[in-house]
């Protein structure tokens, strides 16, 4: 029943080989069947298609060995890199793991299939927030992997303890005086310009084209006081002591700091204004060549001591209710990984045709 | 009167051979070229038919392609202000990149050439081994090289000049380019400068005397197709470069490559990335026929 | 030999330049190979001397495997694109045929189209010639290492064919058709003449195709199959994560490797030369 989305996939190759309008009709012969698949059912090697150091090398080992089957990873850096290469088809993966705006996006192109539930038990260790979350509505076809956020790191040799938890540290003039030239913005259009136009008090999936204009004239004045818009290394450039304010997400900026000897410098926020909240989600290609062993892979990642394990690797929290009781004490209480008030905070949307908008007023911005 | 048939038949005869040498060398040409003209058509032409056909095509709201509405929007898109001001500033940029490779790489390659044998081809190596590392890896290190706390700032700053702050500024774009793209520049100047027919040189040594003069009227002009080779080899991918000026220039201003690079994976525009690639491709193939030609070469 | 003779002033720059161009060329690999026994994951930060980058690059399994995947294509392609554009070169330079204006721009494209518009092409074109292939024949073909080295050698067909070209650009043609005269057997007379005019200019293009090969990440990326990552696409994927100084650790060993390789093969001219001065005597 796969053919469903193959046959939205054959749109494309009409117009440059007329010939292939024939396949859509004719190409019949998909053995997949994921509504067959039985809970701890395999059928063949998987292929893991996830962020880099994302996925514990361990967790792996131990499915592989439990299965009998072989696991072979690959890694992407951005889900507009991946996209592209899962919904052209014939990628080879069975499973991916897309954040939450390009879940609603893949299921509207069709480039992900349903999940068979009954194979996936552990979907019940699932904290209700994340059952049917807004670009899942229906929690068909995704499980959520792990979630956190995008704030800012922040050194606090400079300000102090009490270094207002603000986005001014970026926009306003005069606080951003005290770390002049030593911050860094993300190379993002829809974080950096959400991050401004959260400063501003608007949501950061606006639509309007005034309030993102808003949004861009404080960029071009933020420009000569960045150091870099950098999305890979400003962990790094805030622990070597490059920059003093890095805009990034939470794990990464974690991960940065808290090996350093003088951790206590530092710390990572979500400014009091809000923010962006974001969940990476497993769910499984429409042409996944192994579809039951991708299930099986999804519980195996859903149970309890395994969902907590990755959270202790990886430092990002954790969607799974059940695992909390094997979650390390100091990551469970770490107010940067788990934050306490999650009220301010909102998910990126795709804004459909108005997501141009925002790439250009970030192209623009920077001149 | 009678000899002038016979010098006919033997023109129509010699006219006979030599058209017959002709087409055999049309031959020959082709069948050495129809390899590689058969690969390029098959594995780069066609290819290329979809960029096109995609650059007439719209963006649907979850950013995926439609062909079913066919316009030209993504061209119209490029007559603003912002892909004018991107051009311009990747121009600018390629082409002092292009002149310091130039200024850089001839010297070397001059160097290189008038060296035994074995001593210039272990130069050339030379040249190209630091490439076969990886080039995140060398932009990472010269991150460190340039930045507040590395080397260079150190050294300046011991001897009484003060901290050098380079690294995300324009300064470090075009060291970062240079470096990436010296060996473009070296390889064709070296073979160009390499087969130069040095009788010609030491006559015009006798004719001129100067060392300059002689350069300039006779082996500068000799080494044109490497410096034109050489050229398009830094030029273009310079314009086109986007990890070297977002790592090094902190990608506080937009450039071309990176321009395209957005179309593509982040505003998922894909007919407007298309439609600039392609423009951008008959913009430059158009200028390389027009510099071939002007450096006295057919393209 | 007199007119290679220069005065001292421009010896003198000649050679300071020399020695600065390789300076700059190697400031930051030898930056990179210090950093590689940093004991600090921060880069920049000396962190003590450690061989804990190297110990764990012989643990990590999917880093060699990468590096094998990397290694294979650039030989493979670079083989193919020098064989292909030395042809192309010939044919251009050489001689005269139907559609040869059309060839030389075709040669000129992939060096002036964008990566990541190659990327995108190539991907597509790939995902439509597979359906088609399986519509026709009932092959199911899928991306991997073919689809790899066939986009390594579409792009590097070019950049071999400009070098060479510059190199037979204006070259006399007179020996070769002497030769051809003399031989009778067209294959002798390009093995034996114009092979070693040439041969400086081939091997410029082998060396640049083995270049781009080996740091080609974006068009990599996109036709590349399950598994057969190469080492460019693993680093980018990782630099969210920051490039650990095993990545540092991999380049200095992939340098020594190709040092080594080209020692080796100096050492064999030298022995090959020796050896010829011996029989001509």
């Amino acid at each position: 029943m796969t053919n469903r989305f193959r046959r939205t996939r054959r749109l494309m190759p009409l117009a440059v080989l007329p010939l292939l309008s024939l396949a859509a009709c004719g190409g019949g012969d998909d053995s997949s069947a994921a509504g067959d698949c039985e809970a701890g059912q395999v059928d063949g090697d998987l292929y893991l298609y996830n962020w880099s150091e994302y996925m514990d090398p361990e967790l792996l080992e131990a499915f592989a060995a439990d299965y009998g089957i072989e696991v072979i990873e690959d890694n992407y850096d951005s889900n507009e890199a991946m996209q592209p290469i899962v919904a052209a088809g014939n990628s080879g993966y069975d499973v991916i793991v897309p954040s939450d705006y390009m879940v609603s996006i893949m299921i509207e192109e069709g480039s992900i299939q349903p999940l068979n539930q009954a194979a996936i038990p552990n979907l019940s260790n699932l904290d209700p927030n994340f059952v049917k979350p807004d670009y899942d509505p229906t929690g068909e076809y995704t499980a959520a992997y792990q979630w956190g956020t995008t704030g800012i790191g922040v050194d606090l040799t400079v300000m102090g303890e009490d270094t207002p938890r603000t986005w001014g540290l970026i926009f306003d003039p005069e606080l951003a005086a005290n770390f002049d030239g030593r911050m860094t913005l993300l190379n993002d259009p829809r974080e950096t310009l959400g991050a401004a136009l959260k400063y501003l008090g608007y949501s950061l999936n606006s639509t309007s084209e005034s309030e993102l204009e808003e949004a861009k004239q404080l960029i071009v004045d933020a420009v000569p006081r960045i150091k870099a818009f950098d999305s890979d290394q400003y962990d790094e450039l805030l622990a070597s002591g490059e920059t003093l304010v890095s805009h990034g997400y939470s794990g990464n900026m974690l991960y940065g700091i808290i090996e350093l000897d003088n951790a206590d410098d530092y710390t990572y926020f979500v400014p009091d204004e809000g923010g962006t909240i974001w969940t990476d989600n497993m769910a499984i290609p429409f042409d996944a060549p192994h579809p039951c062993t991708a299930h099986t892979f999804i519980n195996f990642i859903l149970d309890a001591e395994n969902g907590a394990a990755l959270t202790n690797w990886n430092l990002y929290a954790s969607p799974n209710a059940a695992s909390e009781p094997f979650i390390d004490a100091e990551v469970l209480e770490n107010e940067i990984i788990y934050p306490s008030d999650t009220s301010k905070l909102e998910y990126i949307q795709n804004t459909g045709d108005f997501e141009t908008n925002y790439s250009d007023a970030f192209s623009e911005a920077k001149g | 009167m009678t000899v002038l048939p016979d010098a006919d038949v033997l023109e129509t005869a010699l006219g006979e051979a030599e058209r017959r040498e002709e087409a055999a060398q049309r031959r020959r040409g082709l069948i050495l070229a129809l390899p590689s003209f058969a690969y390029m058509i098959l594995f780069f032409a066609v290819p290329l038919v979809i960029v096109l056909v995609y650059s007439f095509a719209t963006r649907t709201s979850t950013g995926s392609t439609s062909l079913s509405d066919w316009n030209l929007d993504a061209y119209r898109k490029l007559g603003e202000p912002i892909v004018r001001n991107v051009v311009i500033r990747s121009i600018v940029l390629a082409l002092i990149t292009t002149v310091l490779c130039l200024v850089i790489a001839y010297p070397f390659a001059y160097f290189c050439a008038t060296r035994s044998v074995t001593v210039r081809n272990l130069l050339l190596v030379a040249v190209m081994i630091p490439f076969w590392t990886n080039f995140l890896v060398r932009n990472y290190a010269w991150r460190l090289l340039l930045s507040s706390g590395g080397p260079i700032s150190s050294f300046t700053e011991s001897i009484g000049l003060g901290p050098t702050e380079i690294l995300f500024t324009k300064t470090a774009v075009v060291i970062g380019l240079v470096y990436a793209y010296l060996p473009f520049m070296i390889l064709p100047l070296f073979a160009s400068i390499d087969r130069l027919d040095w009788r010609l040189v030491e006559a015009s040594r006798d004719l001129y005397a100067s060392g300059p003069a002689s350069f300039r009227k006779v082996v500068l002009p000799l080494t044109m197709p490497g410096v034109i080779a050489g050229s398009i080899l830094v030029f273009v991918p310079s314009m086109g470069a986007y990890v070297t000026p977002e790592l090094l220039g902190g990608g506080k201003e937009t450039l071309l490559g990176s321009y395209i690079v957005t179309q593509f994976l982040t505003a998922r525009n894909w007919p407007v990335g298309a439609s600039l690639s392609f423009v951008l491709m008959s913009v430059m193939l158009v200028s390389t026929i027009i510099y071939f030609r002007a450096g006295g070469k057919n393209l | 030999m007199s007119g290679r003779s220069v005065a001292p002033t421009t010896r003198w720059i000649l050679r300071s330049n020399g020695a600065i161009v390789l300076a700059f060329l190697y400031a930051p690999i030898i930056l990179l190979a210090i950093y590689s026994f940093s004991g600090s994951r921060i880069p920049g930060e000396w962190g003590g001397f450690t061989t804990e980058w190297y110990a764990r690059l012989f643990d990590d399994s999917r880093i060699q495997k990468t590096i094998g995947v990397s290694v294979r294509v650039a030989l493979v392609s670079t083989v193919i694109a020098t064989v292909l554009g030395t042809m192309s070169a010939l044919a251009l330079e050489r001689f005269k045929f139907r559609g040869r204006r059309v060839f030389d721009a075709l040669l000129y494209l992939p060096i002036i189209i964008p990566d990541v518009t190659m990327a995108v092409m190539m991907l597509m074109f790939f995902t439509q010639a597979f359906d088609l292939v399986d519509l026709l024949f009932g092959l199911g073909l899928s991306k991997g290492f073919a689809t790899i080295v066939v986009s390594h050698v579409a792009f590097n067909i070019a950049f071999v064919s400009v070098v060479v070209r510059a190199r037979i650009a204006g070259m006399d043609a007179t020996l070769e058709q002497a030769a051809a005269d003399l031989y009778a057997n067209r294959w002798q007379a390009f093995r034996y003449i114009t092979l070693p005019l040439i041969a400086p200019g081939v091997l410029g293009g082998a060396l640049l195709a083995i270049t781009l090969s080996l740091d080609d990440v974006v068009v990599t990326q996109f036709v590349a199959g399950p598994g057969s990552t190469t080492l460019p696409v693993y680093v980018f994927s990782l630099i969210r994560k920051g490039v650990t100084p095993t990545i540092n650790a991999v380049s200095v060993i992939m340098l020594l490797a190709s040092l080594t390789l080209v020692a080796g093969s100096v050492a064999l001219q030298r022995a090959n030369a020796v050896r010829g001065r011996i029989n001509s005597e």
